[in-house]
């Protein structure tokens, strides 16, 4: 997996997000055991126990959780991932919306915009 | 318990402060990193924990205890220059650690040498640099200490070595251990960090925890560090 971190948020929460992504976009697919917290943590380069806060909080969120004895699975609950697709689309929309109010557009401009954009003008 | 405690904590060189009362704790189970500008301090401390200069006031205890003998044989320890015996090959070497050291796990020693592409017979004189650092690194990461020391182990060598000894911290990190890295080179280490130390003139300016900078700053550590150590 292709990690990769900014400066201005806490690493744990970076790593969250990129793991919702992960499980979303299905590079861990529904049900999937996830490597260990000691082999994710080697892979993207960070401290172990920021990688096991970050899967303590996903389990709480119940996009993955643990068997006791064989470890960490991702969610099998289709339901969930799909509410958890919705979230973040949500999220990169409203991103798109506050850069584009920043560069002057309205709300009616931001809909043409984006309308042009996908019909590829 | 706290595994290093440091309580008013002196050093002087003659009339040069090197140390100038330090307090502090440090907990089982984390990985700190001991920042600081050059001339801060840094090294003083480790030697100081390691028993290799004696307090001019004050306290430092590892485990509850001043350095000593059985300080030792918990404290694995990366000095800031290389100091293995060239002329020995990295079998003898490894000899060596584990005469030494009762922590020592060489099936781990042995797996990292292999993986470096490092035979036993080599003998560590025909080694670059880089590969003596990693050399030793390995040797310093295959003790089961309860308290690590790295003094710079990321100076000097290149981004790709920088890399494999980061992954190398982490991968054989134990959570009941804690490692001490030092270091000026920031951004590169950060991501690997629980907690930082600033240190400046011998002086403790800063412990925290590095999810808190970046949580109440909206800062890296590196960018805190260069606006605490503007010159």
């Amino acid at each position: 997996m292709h990690w990769q971190f900014s400066n201005d948020m806490p690493i744990y929460t970076q790593l969250i997000e990129q793991i919702k992504v992960a499980i979303v976009s299905g590079v861990f697919l529904p049900g999937e055991r996830l490597p260990s917290v000691r082999d994710l943590a080697v892979d993207a380069g960070v401290n172990p126990n920021t990688m096991q806060r970050a899967m303590a909080e996903l389990e709480r969120d119940k996009l993955v959780f643990s068997q006791r004895t064989s470890g960490r699975y991702v969610t099998e609950d289709h339901m969930v991932i799909h509410a958890l697709k919705a979230d973040l689309a949500r999220i990169h929309v409203a991103r798109c919306v506050e850069a584009l109010e920043r560069l002057g557009y309205t709300r009616e401009d931001i809909l043409d915009v984006l309308t042009n954009s996908l019909k590829g003008e | 318990m706290a595994i290093l405690e440091c309580k008013n904590l002196f050093k002087k060189y003659g009339a040069v402060e090197a140390l100038s009362d330090v307090t502090l704790s440090i907990d089982s189970g984390r990985i700190i990193g001991l920042l600081g500008p050059n001339g801060s301090g840094k090294t003083t401390l480790i030697k100081l924990a390691n028993g290799l200069l004696m307090p001019s006031s004050g306290e430092i205890l590892i485990d509850g205890k001043a350095p000593g003998r059985e300080s030792h044989a918990i404290v694995s320890y990366l000095p800031e220059r290389t100091a293995i015996p060239i002329w020995m090959n990295a079998k003898q070497l490894m000899d060596y650690y584990e005469d030494f050291y009762a922590d020592f796990n060489r099936s781990a020693a042995e797996e990292m040498l292999e993986h470096l592409g490092i035979r036993p017979n080599q003998k560590i004189r025909q080694m670059s640099k880089g590969t003596r650092e990693k050399v030793q690194l390995i040797m310093v990461m295959s003790r089961q200490a309860k308290l690590y020391f790295l003094d710079e182990p990321i100076g000097g060598v290149d981004p790709a070595t920088r890399d494999y000894i980061l992954s190398t911290i982490i991968s054989n990190y134990n959570p009941e251990a804690s490692v001490i890295i030092s270091t000026h080179l920031i951004s590169d280490v950060e991501k690997v960090l629980d907690d930082v130390l600033f240190i400046n003139n011998g002086r403790l300016m800063l412990q925290t925890s590095v999810d808190q900078i970046r949580e109440e700053k909206g800062m890296s550590v590196d960018e805190l560090f260069r606006e605490v150590f503007k010159c």
